[in-house]
C-alpha cells in the first residue's frame, strides 16, 4: 500500500477545472519530483493533498485512510506537511518562533530545534532575528525546518529553488539525504528540470492538469521531458 | 558618458554592510547582468539606484547628474524604471488599470496617453487577454509579466529588472528573453539581477558579480563565468 495515493483527482477553482483525474502515488522513503509549466497544476496538486483545495474525501488516501478536504491542520497532524512556495514566513516572528509554529500543529517525533540547528547551523546563529530579515536561502531553510518540526511522514516542497543562487540550491538539497534517512518521503515541485532529475528517484510531469509523463528519474531523457512539457505525449 | 554610474557606494543596515564600496558604470544601450549569492546585496543595489534607500556614502549619477536628492518617483520620471523581486501589483485593480497608473504617475502622461501606453504594453508583454482581470488573481507567470509591463509603462531609459525569470520554466524563460531582446533593440538600457543564469547569459553584454556587498568580478560574460572565484562562490563548483 502506498503512503500517499491520489486517485482520479479532480480540482476546481469555481467553474475552472485545474486537475483532470490525476493518479499519483508516493512510497515510504521515496523522493518524487513534480515538474511542469506554470499553470500545469503543480501547486494546485499540492494544495489538494494538504486540504487547501476542496477535493472528494476518497480521492486522496494517506496510509490507506481517506483525507481529501480534511481541515489542513488535521492533515498536518496525520503526517503531511508542506513547505509553501515563496517561504511564507511569519514576518513578526523570530527564526525560532517560526520553527516552533511548525511543531504547534504537528506530532511528536525525532525532529526538534536541536536537530534542525545541527542540520542548518546558521539558523541557530540567527535564531533571535526576525525570520524575514534572513537571506532567501536562509529563509528557505526556516520554511523547511518549520515543516519538519511537525514531524511529517511526507514532506511536500513547493519550488524550493525559486530565487536562489546555484550554490544555495546545492546547500538546500544537500539536506535531503538527512531528511529521508529515517524513511520520510519527500515530494518536490521543481521548476529546474536538472535539479528535479538529480534529487529524485521518480519524476511526474503535469501538463494542463494531467499527468503527461512519469518514470524513474534515471531512465527519462531530456527529450522525453521536453515533449511532456509541450504536450506531446511520450 | 555612462548613463548610470556608481562611485564607491556604501550602505549598512546596523552593523551589516550590505553595499561595501561598489563602483560600476552602465553605458547607454548596454545590458548589465548582476549575479551573486542570496544576501550578497544585489537588491539593495537596485534600492539605492531607484531611491528606495539612501546611500551612506558614495555617489550615484544618472545621465551625468548626481541623483542623491531625487526621490524615487522623481527618479522614475527621469527614466529609471524597475521591477520588484516579489511582484507588488495593486491587487484590486485590473491589469489595465495597473498599467495606466504606471504610465500616469511613473511617466507623467495624461490619461489619454496613458491608455495608449497601457494598450501598447499589454500587447508587447502578452497580457492583452488579461487586461480586465484583477491583478491579485493572476498566476505567477502573469504576475511576473505584469511586473515587467508596469516597469515598461513608466517609459524607462534605464530598466532595472530584479529576478523576473525566477519560477519560469525553460520555454517560458526563453519567451521572456525574446521579449527582453526586443526591449533592448528599442534602445532601453538594462540592469538585470537574475539567478536563472542561462537566461541572463542569453542577453547580457557584461556581468558584475557581488559577494558580501563587495565586487567579486566584472567583465564579459564568458570570462566572468570562467572565473574560478565566481565558480566557487556562486555556482558552488570547486575547480
Amino acid at each position: 500500500m502506498s503512503l500517499v495515493h491520489a486517485h482520479d483527482l479532480k480540482a476546481f477553482y469555481g467553474d475552472a477545472q485545474a486537475l483532470f483525474g490525476v493518479d499519483f502515488r508516493v512510497e515510504q522513503g521515496e523522493v518524487v519530483a513534480i515538474i511542469g509549466a506554470n499553470g500545469a497544476g503543480k501547486s494546485t496538486f499540492l494544495k489538494a493533498l494538504t486540504g487547501l483545495v476542496k477535493v472528494p474525501r476518497d480521492a486522496v488516501l494517506f496510509d490507506g485512510q481517506p483525507i481529501g478536504s480534511l481541515p489542513p491542520g488535521e492533515i498536518v497532524k496525520r503526517g503531511l506537511a508542506k513547505v509553501p512556495e515563496g517561504r511564507r514566513l511569519f514576518p513578526s516572528l523570530s527564526v525560532e518562533e517560526n520553527l516552533l509554529m511548525g511543531a504547534f500543529a504537528g506530532r511528536p517525533g525525532p525532529w526538534d530545534l536541536a536537530r534542525l540547528y545541527a542540520m542548518f547551523p546558521i539558523l541557530k546563529e540567527k535564531r533571535l532575528n526576525p525570520g524575514t530579515s534572513l537571506s532567501g536561502g536562509q529563509q528557505q531553510m526556516v520554511a523547511i525546518g518549520r515543516a519538519l518540526m511537525a514531524n511529517p511522514s511526507v514532506l511536500l516542497c513547493d519550488e524550493l529553488s525559486l530565487g536562489l543562487a546555484p550554490i544555495v540550491i546545492q546547500e538546500i538539497y544537500a539536506a535531503l539525504p538527512r531528511i529521508t534517512a529515517e524513511g520520510m518521503s519527500v515530494v518536490v515541485v521543481e521548476q529546474d528540470v536538472s535539479v528535479a532529475m538529480r534529487v529524485s528517484q521518480r519524476v511526474v510531469c503535469l501538463q494542463e492538469g494531467r499527468v503527461s509523463l512519469e518514470g524513474a528519474s534515471s531512465a527519462l531523457t531530456r527529450e522525453q521531458i521536453s515533449a511532456a512539457y509541450f504536450g506531446v505525449y511520450a | 558618458m555612462p548613463l548610470l554610474a556608481l562611485h564607491d557606494v556604501h550602505k549598512s543596515y546596523g552593523a551589516v554592510k550590505v553595499t561595501d564600496g561598489i563602483s560600476l558604470s552602465v553605458a547607454e544601450g548596454e545590458t548589465l547582468g548582476i549575479l551573486g549569492p542570496n544576501g550578497a546585496g544585489k537588491t539593495t543595489l537596485f534600492n539605492l539606484i531607484s531611491g528606495d534607500v539612501r546611500a551612506d556614502a558614495g555617489r550615484i549619477t544618472y545621465e551625468g547628474r548626481d541623483i542623491a536628492d531625487l526621490k524615487p518617483h522623481q527618479r522614475c520620471r527621469a527614466g529609471i524604471g524597475r521591477s520588484y523581486q516579489v511582484p507588488q501589483p495593486f491587487g484590486a485593480m485590473t491589469v489595465f488599470e495597473n498599467l495606466v497608473t504606471a504610465a500616469c504617475f511613473g511617466a507623467g502622461e495624461d490619461e489619454q496617453q496613458a491608455w495608449q501606453t497601457a494598450h501598447e504594453v499589454l500587447q508587447q508583454t502578452g497580457l492583452l487577454a488579461h487586461a480586465n482581470q484583477p491583478a491579485g488573481g493572476l498566476t505567477l507567470l502573469n504576475r511576473k509579466r505584469l511586473e515587467l509591463a508596469r516597469a515598461l509603462a513608466t517609459r524607462p531609459k534605464l530598466l532595472l529588472l530584479d529576478e523576473i525569470a525566477g519560477g519560469l520554466t525553460e520555454p517560458e524563460a526563453k519567451e521572456l528573453v525574446d521579449e527582453l531582446r526586443r526591449i533592448k533593440a528599442s534602445g532601453v538600457t538594462m540592469v538585470w539581477i537574475e539567478h536563472v543564469v542561462h537566461a541572463l547569459l542569453a542577453i547580457a553584454d557584461r556581468l558584475f558579480v557581488i559577494n558580501f556587498g563587495q565586487p567579486l568580478a566584472e567583465g564579459l560574460p564568458a570570462d566572468v563565468m570562467a572565473n574560478p572565484e565566481v565558480k566557487r562562490v556562486y555556482m558552488g563548483i570547486e575547480s
